[in-house]
């Protein structure tokens, strides 16, 4: 059960060889995915280009339900991107996990919290930037103050619950997917009768993660639009 | 760091910086690498589609106007057909009507002409044949008389004489 993490110190800074690995396999899946998908575009879509339209208009359907599209046009493809690259991290751990010499290598990049953490610490730090580039750092400060003075207090605590939960419900839900991954597959390994009794809770789990996944890319992407709205709107 | 106890595979760092790092830029790399290569082509050919189908809808409904008006005009100028149709039926009739009673009145006049000359011709004739029998009965009462008197008579001098005799015989019947 217990994994070590292929640590390195470059530059003085350390790198979980994993999670690079990870993040890079990811990015390269959802590029390929997009690359191949838009070539040779049609007025008439046929095939995947139908696929990735949906997936645009159903992100433009998002950012549509949150704040005027004259406002979050500009966040589409940061929201095609999030959602697809998010879904497909939390697909990568489900198949299998590697582990080589005792260190985890394969595993989903999300279900580490300093990669959701960083996403989510992004998303909140591009609704402050902006809200102050948007509507000015005049108007953006008196957000605080609404909708009344007293409550300041909780708004700067709210920014910060804000990051920590984006990130940790993400990270959470797929992290706690892949230990119960790990367990049924360890209960498989062990003896034959193992092997019978983790073969439909591995498939149960296994359904119920990939529902579970596309579940969180969609929460994530949801909730960076509410944020973004929260700073960006004139009518929240 | 503070997640180490949640990491699978636990590290004694204190913050995984270069994690932080790696993430930010490939995240942003591929973010920027589908705009240039994926999102950006495919919402060029979705705008062109919105146009595309704006463009039609207001031709569709230009050649609907333009066919309304077209209609209009076929309808106005079958209206004017009709019209003339029947102006010209109209008029046919009066001029059938004109020349029958023409046609009509020559063929009356026509017919009491021939009528006419018609009795003319027969009391023309009816003359001649009274003048024929006149004279024929002249001839045979004169040969009737000479037979009878068995002597000649000239006939010069006799004509006037039975011509009148016949005459009144003719009067009185």
């Amino acid at each position: 059960m217990e994994h070590g993490a292929p640590m390195r110190e470059f530059l003085g800074m350390s790198f979980n060889l994993s999670n690079i690995m990870m993040l890079l396999v990811a990015a390269l899946i959802v590029f390929l995915i997009a690359f191949i998908s838009t070539r040779n575009l049609k007025l008439k879509p046929t095939g995947m280009q139908n696929f990735m339209e949906w997936v645009m208009d159903f992100v433009k359907g998002l950012i549509k339900s949150n704040m005027d599209w004259r406002d979050g046009g500009r966040f589409h493809v940061l929201g095609i991107t999030l959602i697809m690259f998010i879904f497909v991290s939390n697909m990568l751990g489900l198949p299998f996990a590697i582990v080589v010499n005792g260190d985890l290598w394969w595993k989903s990049p999300t279900a580490d919290p300093t990669v959701t953490m960083t996403l989510a610490a992004t998303v909140i730090i591009l609704s402050h930037y902006y809200g102050i580039r948007l509507k000015g750092l005049g108007q953006y400060s008196a957000g605080y103050l609404k909708p009344m003075p007293f409550l300041f207090p909780l708004k700067i605590i709210e920014e910060f619950a804000n990051t920590l939960t984006l990130g940790l419900r993400l990270y959470g839900n797929i992290y706690a997917g892949e230990i119960l991954l790990t367990l049924l597959a360890g209960l498989a390994s062990a003896s034959a009768f193992g092997f019978v009794a983790a073969i439909l809770p591995m498939m149960a789990w296994q359904g119920f993660s990939i529902f579970i996944g596309a579940i969180q890319a969609f929460i994530f992407v949801m909730l960076t639009m509410v944020y973004l709205s929260h700073k960006v709107a004139d009518d929240h | 760091m503070f997640f180490d106890h949640l990491v699978l595979g636990a590290t004694g760092e204190f913050l995984n910086t270069g994690d932080i790092l790696a993430t930010l830029v490939i995240f942003i790399l591929l973010m920027l690498l589908l705009k240039k290569f994926a999102w950006g082509p495919l919402m060029g050919v979705m705008q062109q589609r919105e146009d595309l189908i704006a463009s039609e809808i207001e031709t569709a409904e230009n050649s609907r106007q333009e066919s309304q008006k077209l209609l209009e005009e076929q309808r106005s100028l079958l209206k004017e057909a009709r019209t003339q149709a029947q102006e010209i039926v109209e008029t046919a009739k009066k001029q059938g009507e004109v020349s029958r009673q023409d046609i009509i009145a020559t063929a009356r006049t026509e017919a009491s002409r021939m009528k006419d000359s018609a009795v003319q011709e027969i009391a023309n004739e009816r003359e001649k044949a009274v003048a024929a029998v006149r004279e024929e009965v002249v001839a045979l009462s004169m040969l009737a008389a000479s037979k009878v008197l068995n002597k000649e008579i000239s006939e010069e001098d006799n004509r006037q004489l039975i011509n009148e005799t016949i005459a009144k015989a003719g009067d009185i019947q």
